[in-house]
């Protein structure tokens, strides 16, 4: 890439060097203009972290974007434990995480018949997965509601992890059949001469090979599961089956919430989801891209 | 290659859970479309009598006019946007400041993206609250009083305030999208260009933007369905108000199904709007290919 950027071409005509030396004021222009654009962008969530840890006194007199002369925990702490949000926040690690492992293994087993077994009507397949791809949730949620109630598992966790794992899975084996339709013949071959069944190809030989692809979806899956709101909201209707974005959304407009205990509400809405853009960025970026090009 | 038999059988459990989930609730609701039914006892078969009344609805139609501006708001201006955006820090950023300037850019940008709806809709709600939200506390601190409204409360702007927050919302996604497109550019089309004397803005025009057509259309594709999809947002931010202002196709839906337990007439704009996307999306499918094929 250095030495690319700048071919010996443009020293010897002299011109385009002169003109990269007036457009210096430019290039700091532009980049300002970015920080300044980027700081709109991050601004609200600023101001929110800000009033988070700002007593109710603090807010009315010197309004949101003064700084706190001292830090007042005790919004944050007194929301957590109204809502219980531990609570919320093991609901939502829990239906993620089941559903990121369960929804990873039903793609894996259907892109493996499909991307590599070619079974019979997989276009007819892969349609069905792309549709069910595009329909909205609204289309599904009565009668989902409806038999969940039939079956016991209504204001229940299971009915949502039994649910989102289709749902994801029908964008995971999408993908993943387009990856395994490309998956290297000599390995399966190879694995067929050492005697290894289908089963055992599978897990010793497609599986471990296409990590990163799955380690790609597992991520989706866990983030997307977490940020689910409707079909959660229809569903967890007691407190204690909340996951974290039902148990903040349903609060709005709740006499209860001021503007402190609001941000406060925000910021630990925030965190988890913070936290986890840190740990996965890679993946996410990488994965973001991998999702694109089909 | 190895023999094609005995693969289907690994598709059992996929079946099986997509046939409970998804075919067996989608034909559920397209049946009670045509019927009369709120959720307990029978359903009474009205023929098309849902279709014929959705049609008359004045909400119905408005909350479908809300969803062209949204995407606007959803689509059309973070993709334009975000093609600008990608482009400047791809070649011009990353060239002039480095890669790592780049990246930051692009997570920051993106951040909006990973926080749950639900969240971003508590953060901007109380952002515009009328009485204690920080924009016209600010409006008020730096004498523009005569600015503040009721940004999610006044008919009037409630549409555009949700405008606003879904630009913000979605641009990261785009720029995302696209940088990751520019990587494929081979950087000797852009030295040619320079060489020509061509300026940033017609390279841009003529290269970045020709060549990330692809990446180009899936963003509008998916922004637009998730535009006609929207409803965390809307529950959150003004509940469909005030008087209907901000009414959307998914949230209409919901009330009906769930608040004035009409499910037959639910059903019904669940299953219009299900017909949209699927319509949508063949039509975006056919205009990429041809555009590739002209491109071949």
């Amino acid at each position: 890439m250095t030495v690319t950027a700048a071919p010996p071409a443009m020293r010897e005509t002299g011109e385009p060097v002169v003109a990269a030396k007036h457009r210096n004021p430019v290039r700091f222009a532009v980049l300002i203009a970015l920080l300044v654009l980027l700081l709109l962008m991050l601004a609200p969530l600023l101001v929110v972290a800000l009033n988070a840890i700002k007593s109710p006194s603090e807010y009315a007199s010197g309004g949101p974007l003064s700084l706190p002369g001292h830090l007042y925990w005790d919004g944050i702490v007194n929301f957590w434990n109204r809502v219980d949000f531990g609570q919320k926040l093991w609901n939502s690690f829990l239906t993620s995480l089941v559903v990121a492992v369960l929804g990873v293994v039903v793609s894996i087993l259907n892109a493996y018949a499909l991307g590599i077994g070619r079974v019979k009507g997989r276009i007819w397949f892969l349609v069905f997965f792309l549709v069910a791809n595009l329909l909205p949730q609204e289309v599904l949620v009565y009668p989902l509601y409806y038999l969940s109630k039939q079956v016991g598992l209504y204001d229940n966790v299971i009915s949502i992890m039994i649910i989102f794992t289709v749902i994801q899975s029908a964008f995971g084996t999408y993908l993943l059949t387009s990856v395994y339709a490309q998956f290297p013949t000599e390995l399966l071959d190879a694995a067929a001469v050492d005697g290894a069944g289908r089963w055992r190809t599978l897990w010793r030989v497609v599986v471990p090979v296409s990590r990163p692809t799955l380690g790609v979806l597992f991520t989706f899956f866990f983030i997307w599961t977490w940020n689910e709101f409707f079909l959660p909201l229809v569903f967890l209707i007691s407190n204690d089956n909340q996951t974290v974005p039902v148990a903040l959304g349903v609060l709005q407009g709740d006499r209860l919430m001021d503007a402190t205990t609001t941000s406060a509400s925000a910021l630990i809405g925030i965190l988890p989801a913070m936290l986890f853009f840190v740990i996965f960025q890679r993946t996410l970026t990488r994965g973001i891209t991998a999702g694109a090009i089909k | 290659m190895a023999g094609k038999k005995g693969y289907a059988v690994y598709l059992i459990p996929g079946v099986i859970l997509s046939v409970a989930v998804i075919v067996v609730p989608l034909v559920m609701t397209v049946y009670t479309s045509f019927t009369k039914w709120n959720g307990v006892g029978d359903q009474k078969w009205i023929g098309f009598d849902n279709y014929t009344r959705l049609f008359e609805d004045s909400l119905f139609w408005s909350s479908f006019g809300h969803i062209l501006l949204l995407i606007l708001a959803m689509a059309v201006v973070p993709t334009l946007l975000g093609l600008v955006l990608a482009a400047v820090l791809f070649d011009y950023i990353g060239k002039h400041f480095g890669d790592r300037w780049a990246a930051v850019f692009r997570s920051g940008f993106y951040l909006p993206q990973v926080i749950p709806v639900a969240v971003t809709g508590i953060v901007w709600g109380w952002i515009l609250h009328p009485d204690y939200g920080a924009l016209n506390k600010i409006l008020d601190s730096i004498g523009l009083t005569g600015l503040a409204k009721n940004w999610l409360g006044d008919p009037k702007y409630a549409l555009y305030s949700v405008m606003g927050v879904m630009i913000w919302f979605q641009l990261g996604y785009p720029i995302v999208m696209f940088m990751s497109g520019l990587q494929r550019v081979d950087p000797a089309l852009y030295e040619a260009a320079d060489l020509d004397g061509a300026t940033w803005w017609q390279r841009f025009r003529k290269i970045t933007v020709y060549l990330i057509r692809p990446e180009f259309y899936v963003v509008l594709v998916t922004t637009t369905i998730a535009a006609l999809k929207i409803f965390g947002q809307i529950f959150v931010l003004t509940g469909g108000g005030p008087s209907n202002s901000t009414l959307v196709p998914s949230y209409f839906a919901y009330k009906n199904f769930f608040e004035k337990a009409q499910v037959g007439y639910g059903s019904a704009i669940s299953t219009v709007l299900t017909v949209l996307i699927i319509v949508l999306a063949i039509v975006f499918l056919r205009l990429q290919n041809r555009a590739e094929k002209a491109g071949a």
